[in-house]
């Protein structure tokens, strides 16, 4: 497929369609209406299925039913509907099934409205739901490498038989932009019939049970264990790009549509003389706090920039560990820092 | 002496299992006919059970066939998960009144209204079993529970809700029934419609629901013969057992 001209939410859909997801569960709720649409349009010409739930307490059991098949399956909602699956999300990940979500987030708390935000980057890495559970959670900064991301994370979801979060703001949703969405194929995938429903007769007739209650403490603390084993695997994962920070004086952290806004800023400023670079964390979680460590030793400081109130700086504060002061600028409601801000900003730290 | 087996443990029952339920509880009963029909349906390698939260929480233990966990009153959902992407394999849940009635009131609605074709088996106890015997929607106006020290106020909690006839109302063909099993002449009657709702389903025909009049005798506070009795004399009489709904 060459490259066209495309909007967020129908690349993601396309972008998933591509990597063999061919079973879409979801509820409309703006600004992300786009992908159920895309998918109502095109999974049932290709042999899949697109239903509309009842909600989005519905669609992710659907999605969770899907996935315990061994079967590629998304859904996507926006901030006050991710909330709502989080109930559903939590016993995904408990019963270890593979499944992806896309939150293309607006501003909270509660109804909040529709513009753009990062509001939910605690629920996505944090958790959201109950118990000791995480998600890898990827945050897309252009619409290509959304589409990568989205690929990619059908594969890392098989891989972990984990819930995979795409994070993108909604102007990952709704801007547009050229982008090209090749097939993609999974390789090396461990296989769904040691583990999957559906597949008795594959084992021989042994039965598989996927369940995350565990009535014995000693067993519920043994499940958890493993399921922190297998997090601590995940952190392999950790993906980010460092932005101009040879000879940084200053270290921006920013991700998604912000860290794009700030590798204006920080060209602008490289162009005066300015020492600035950016850590673009890739996944949320893991986070790449080693290298956040790495590059803010000895810095004058570590600018941390959200479209929030600051929900990545405990993050970004427990990654410098003291070696350097972090600061925050944000908005929210849907507005979106400025270059002229960000600049500001950073002049403010120097 | 020719020996004649005429009673076995069916194939689909687990190897070396024992129920946690109450004695006198119908749970047991219904998962014995649900492994029957499996057997008599030839179907084990190829059904898919969903566990409800309630009592039969634990019920994958005991069924020797591929089960997954449902959120309190998600089954409905997680089925169709399970059924739209293995349309080869036959899928059932089995919820209690707790999480059918209350809990997951939408599921249960938008399941059958899609017409998804899976088998729903509702076991209707007129109370919460596992959480220690709290109202239910079903229970009865008058019926002591723990939430309901006085008996149910309809001017306080509503009237008990009957499943059937509210799903009968859909437009959406369906097979919708109520059975018992109170009495052995109920049990037979339970089974032929479970084991319909099973065959509609290998058919391709639809959405079948079961419901189940059940009993608890712990937490309704008799005897299991009290309790079978007290099906028969309260609960049939509000909730009229018949086929509600066959693919008209």
């Amino acid at each position: 497929m060459a490259r066209v001209l495309m909007k967020g939410t129908e690349a993601i859909a396309e972008a998933a369609i591509q990597a063999g997801c061919k079973y879409f569960f979801g509820y409309p709720i703006t600004p992300q209406n786009e992908i159920p649409e895309y998918m109502s349009a095109k999974l049932p010409k290709i042999g899949g299925a697109y239903v509309q739930a009842e909600s989005e307490v519905a669609a992710i059991n659907m999605v969770m039913g899907g996935g315990a098949t061994g079967t590629k399956i998304m859904t996507t909602s926006s901030s006050p509907g991710i909330s709502l699956m989080s109930e559903g999300i939590s016993y995904i990940a408990g019963c270890e099934i593979p499944a992806v979500i896309v939150n293309v987030m607006r501003g909270g708390p509660g109804l909040g409205g529709i513009l753009p935000s990062q509001a939910d980057y605690m629920q996505a890495t944090k958790g959201g739901g109950n118990g000791d559970y995480r998600l890898l959670v990827l945050a897309p900064s252009t619409l290509q490498e959304a589409v990568e991301l989205t690929q990619m994370a059908f594969d890392l979801a098989q891989q972990y038989r984990n819930p995979v979060m795409i994070l993108a703001d909604g102007f990952m949703g709704q801007m547009m932009e050229a982008v090209e969405i090749k097939e993609h194929i999974s390789e090396n995938l461990p296989p769904r019939e040691p583990w999957a429903l559906g597949c008795m007769r594959d084992r021989g007739g042994k039965r598989a049970i996927l369940k995350s209650l565990y009535l014995n403490p000693e067993d519920l603390e043994r499940h958890n264990i493993e399921l922190q084993k297998k997090y601590r695997e995940m952190e392999k994962e950790v993906r980010f790009e460092a932005y101009r920070c040879d000879g940084a004086e200053i270290l921006l952290c920013a991700f998604g549509t912000t860290a794009r806004i700030a590798r204006s800023a920080i060209n602008n400023l490289r162009n005066e003389g300015i020492k600035v670079g950016m850590l673009r964390p890739i996944t949320l979680y893991p986070f790449p706090k080693e290298k956040i460590r790495e590059l803010a030793t000895g810095l004058k400081g570590v600018l941390v920039v959200e479209m929030n109130m600051g929900q990545m700086v405990e993050d970004v504060e427990a990654a410098v560990c003291g070696k350097a002061p972090v600061s925050f600028f944000g908005h929210a409601g849907g507005i979106a820092p400025s270059v002229k801000e960000i600049e500001e900003q950073i002049r403010a730290v120097l | 002496m020719k020996e004649i087996k005429i009673y076995e443990r069916p194939k689909s029952w687990a190897k070396d299992v024992h129920t946690h339920y109450c004695p006198g509880c119908g749970h047991g009963i219904t998962h014995r006919l649900i492994c029957e029909i499996i057997d008599e349906l030839g179907i084990q390698d190829d059904v898919i059970g969903t566990a409800p939260v309630g009592c039969a929480a634990l019920m994958y233990d005991y069924f020797d066939i591929d089960f997954c966990e449902a959120a309190h009153g998600r089954a409905p959902a997680l089925a169709t998960g399970i059924k739209r992407t293995r349309p080869d394999k036959i899928v059932f849940t089995y919820q209690g009144d707790g999480d059918l009635a209350s809990i997951g009131t939408a599921e249960i609605i938008h399941v059958a209204n899609r017409g998804e074709k899976l088998t729903t088996i509702f076991i209707n106890n007129a109370i919460y079993g596992m959480t220690g015997g709290q109202m239910a929607p079903t229970t009865l106006i008058g019926q002591k529970t723990t939430t309901s020290p006085f008996g149910r106020d309809p001017e306080l909690a509503g009237y008990p809700m009957r499943m059937c006839e509210l799903l009968a109302t859909l437009e959406t063909p369906g097979f919708i029934t109520r059975v018992s099993v109170a009495k052995p002449k109920y049990i037979i009657e339970a089974k032929k419609a479970i084991k319909q709702a099973f065959v509609n389903q290998i058919e391709g025909k639809g959405y079948s629901f079961v419901e189940v009049l059940s009993n608890c005798p712990t937490n309704w506070g008799m005897t299991p013969v009290q309790a079978f009795e007290w099906t028969e004399s309260a609960m049939i009489p509000h909730y009229p057992l018949g086929v509600y709904k066959n693919f008209e």
